[in-house]
């Protein structure tokens, strides 16, 4: 075993340094030099002040803008400590949640069509999902144009101009990021 | 179930059949010596350690190596974890990490387990994460894809004393196969969207004033390596589920690629090696029907909505850019190799949609498996198959010319015991203990399912977890470590020691009574003794856990 000790030993440390140090740190110069934006967080300033990540949701409760999707963190859409529910489908806790869920969306949006689909109702697995689906866009599009008063057509468009398109045309499902929806919504029609 | 789903199944196997080759060819002549592109670095670091490359080890040599390298390894990292707040790249200040939550962290990584009972953002620093875990996890890989070379070449030569050198092919591993795919693959992430930095966090105020504090760091050079050696500890709590770690759909399919890269085109190396490429295509078609036959069953299961709900998609705990088609075909790669990581909450699965990541995973990792150690896992397969077609007829079995004899059908019988012994012995300890009993989070048969889940996962090298479960108590950090251990090595040296067994044989030419182990008939036998083996062993506790709670749930009894 003594024997094997040394080269062990200095392997590791060789290691240590080739994949521990020098890796990360020639992948954080490479990427702050081609990819500077992204290898920061892809961080969105209005106004010189940050207001998010185009990657990272955030809570939105005022009726003025979408909202994004139910978020397990405590507090929710904490960006300093991910996670979901991890409540099991034949959980009562979690059958509760979503059908109180309902009801409270049904209350905020009166006009409405059917109940709110299932991304909205349903917390996503890591408490920070930037997006939601179209259909859940769609849901709110009465609410957000009364509370803003433009008329709803008008808000579709912006609605679709921000959805993303499949991948290669057919693969992945589309979705809306809610906060560079609701930057958009701000820029063209800013709140009194 | 849709066309667009079923689309993106088709095309993951094409991608993979596809890449297996070019991989596979790469990684034969990496292991048969005849690369050295990096010769003087390579050179360098031999001389730097005292290593002779020239000289080769006998089995027990190679096993001692492996051990001693991992006992160090799992050591420098409690070590680091332990003293993190004396020690530098710390921005975030993060305390000590506890000794009972470090021990857990440190086996896990050093198993190529990766199991995450911490929470990564919350606990650890950037110097833990880089010179800790990433280090781990390349090591870890390498290791696995050492044995599997070591085994690789036990079946090649003839006559042989010695089946290769540890140091020499973990060292090889590292520099010609992961660093590089790793170079380039980290800045494909981050082109994507993943963070590389050395900040700790962002902060930003939202549009609703709120204060949001951001956690960042270097991602996207550990979430490449996560996948690529099939590790799965992730960056964060939330791993390949993280906007940060997992930004795009297609950032998506390429880990899912990556997770299953090496491992596939592994078959392929051993069938260059073997000088019969139909045995390494035999070993991947085997692998690969139960892989898709996987992905299509969580897809229909997860596919059919909530009954609780009045069949509402299941989109709790998915991510809305992934949707249920690339969350469940996820999980089924994640757990049919041994990475582990996770883009979906596998605890808020429907109950047989969860099922499938669970038998993956007591199915003993070999369905494309972890780097390396599916490959040698599935051998062990391949021996007992062998075996059992040989008794059927009355013959001495043979494989690749090799006699096998009742030294080899013990060792992997062994290593074909271990893991179950392990699963389900410490699962009853857990059951019958009040520190086991303290940890499940959820009432009625998801409970068991949940901690079922932990003990495969951990004694299996997978890593990923029905998360509901609360494994940060001294009770399930010991014992999940245990079985960590259990699982890795336990299996490792009885391989090597067949490896090193069948070396020292003779070649047999191929008679008219030989079974041929490259036809279909072959691969339907493997399939049916995997399948027989993690049937006969698991199906009792199957059936009171996810069994039950879908016919419960299917009733419209909730818990």
């Amino acid at each position: 075993m003594l024997k094997e000790l040394r080269p062990a030993l200095s392997l590791l440390a060789v290691m240590t340094v080739l994949t521990g140090l020098a890796y990360p740190l020639a992948v954080t110069g490479l990427a702050q030099a081609l990819f500077p934006r992204q290898a920061d967080g892809s961080l969105i300033e209005r106004g010189g002040h940050v207001v998010g990540s185009a990657l990272i949701g955030q809570s939105f409760t005022r009726p003025q803008y979408f909202w994004s999707r139910p978020s397990a963190t405590t507090p929710p859409y904490n960006a300093a400590a991910s996670g979901g529910s991890n409540l099991a489908p034949s959980a009562k806790a979690l059958v509760n949640a979503v059908k109180s869920r309902e009801k409270m969306l049904m209350a905020a949006d009166p006009d409405a069509e059917g109940p709110p689909p299932a991304d909205l109702v349903m917390s996503s697995a890591s408490g920070l999902d930037p997006d939601i689906s179209p259909a859940a866009a769609e849901w709110q599009v009465a609410r957000v144009a009364a509370a803003r008063r433009i008329p709803p057509r008008t808000l579709r468009r912006l609605v679709a101009a921000h959805t993303t398109g499949r991948f290669l045309g057919v693969l992945g499902p589309r979705v809306v990021n809610v906060l560079k929806l609701n930057l958009a919504l701000d820029a063209r029609w800013p709140m009194r | 179930m849709n066309a667009r789903g079923i689309l993106l199944i088709i095309l993951f196997v094409a991608v993979i059949v596809a890449l297996t080759p070019v991989l596979g060819g790469y990684m034969a002549r990496l292991y048969e010596g005849r690369m050295n592109w990096l010769g003087p670095v390579e050179r360098r670091i031999y001389r730097l350690c005292g290593i002779d490359p020239a000289r080769e080890q006998h089995w027990t040599g190679y096993a001692m190596a492996l051990l001693a390298f991992h006992m160090l390894g799992a050591l420098v990292l409690y070590g680091l974890m332990r003293l993190q707040a004396h020690l530098p790249f710390n921005p975030a200040h993060h305390v000590a990490v506890a000794p009972a939550l470090a021990f857990n962290t440190a086996i896990s990584f050093a198993t190529n387990t990766d199991w995450q009972n911490y929470g990564g953002e919350s606990t650890l620093g950037n110097l833990v994460q880089m010179a800790g875990l990433t280090v781990q996890n390349f090591l870890s890989a390498a290791t696995g894809i050492a044995v599997a070379a070591a085994v690789i070449r036990g079946f090649s030569r003839r006559s042989a004393r010695t089946i290769g050198n540890f140091y020499v092919d973990l060292t090889r591993s590292v520099l010609y196969l992961l660093l590089p795919l790793c170079l380039a693959g980290a800045l494909v992430l981050v082109w994507q969207g993943v963070p590389q930095t050395l900040a700790a966090s962002a902060t930003a105020t939202t549009l609703e004033g709120a204060r949001q504090v951001i956690a960042l760091g270097p991602v996207a050079s550990q979430t490449i390596i996560e996948h690529l050696g099939t590790n799965g500890g992730g960056f964060f709590n939330a791993n390949a589920a993280h906007p940060f770690e997992n930004p795009t759909w297609l950032l998506n399919f390429l880990y899912m690629v990556a997770i299953v890269a090496i491992g596939a085109g592994l078959t392929n190396t051993f069938g260059r090696m073997v000088g019969d490429t139909r045995q390494g295509w035999a070993l991947l078609a085997a692998m690969g029907v139960l892989l898709v036959a996987g992905a299509f069953a969580c897809y229909w299961a997860e596919a059919q909505g909530n009954p609780a709900l009045h069949g509402l998609a299941n989109m709790e705990g998915k991510e809305a850019r992934f949707g249920i088609a690339a969350s469940t075909l996820f999980s089924t790669v994640t757990t049919a190799t041994s990475c582990g990581s996770v883009n979906a909450m596998l605890d808020s699965f429907l109950p047989l949609a969860g099922m499938v990541p669970l038998v993956n995973i007591l199915l003993g990792e070999v369905v494309i498996g972890g780097v390396g150690s599916g490959l040698y896992g599935m051998l062990v397969f391949v021996l007992i198959t062998v075996f059992i077609a040989g008794l059927m007829v009355g013959r001495t079995p043979e494989y690749l010319g090799k006699k096998i004899e009742a030294r080899e059908i013990k060792l992997a019988v062994i290593a074909i015991l271990v893991v179950p012994a392990a699963v389900l012995g410490l699962g009853a300890v857990a059951i019958v203990t009040g520190a086991g009993q303290a940890g499940i989070a959820a009432p009625g048969p998801h409970g068991l399912t949940e901690l079922l889940y932990a003990f495969a996962s951990a004694a299996n090298n997978n890593g990923s977890a029905f998360a509901g479960l609360n494994g940060n108590t001294p009770f399930y950090n010991v014992t999940l470590a245990v079985a960590m251990v259990f699982g890795r090595f336990f299996t490792a040296i009885p391989v090597l020691a067949i490896a090193g067994s069948v070396a020292a044989k003779k070649m047999v030419p191929p008679s008219a009574g030989t079974f041929p182990t490259h036809s279909w008939l072959f691969v339907v036998l493997l399939v049916g003794i995997v399948l027989v083996v993690g049937g006969l062993t698991y199906f009792p506790v199957l059936a009171l856990g996810p069994v039950v709670e879908h016919l419960a749930l299917s009733a419209g009894t909730l818990f």
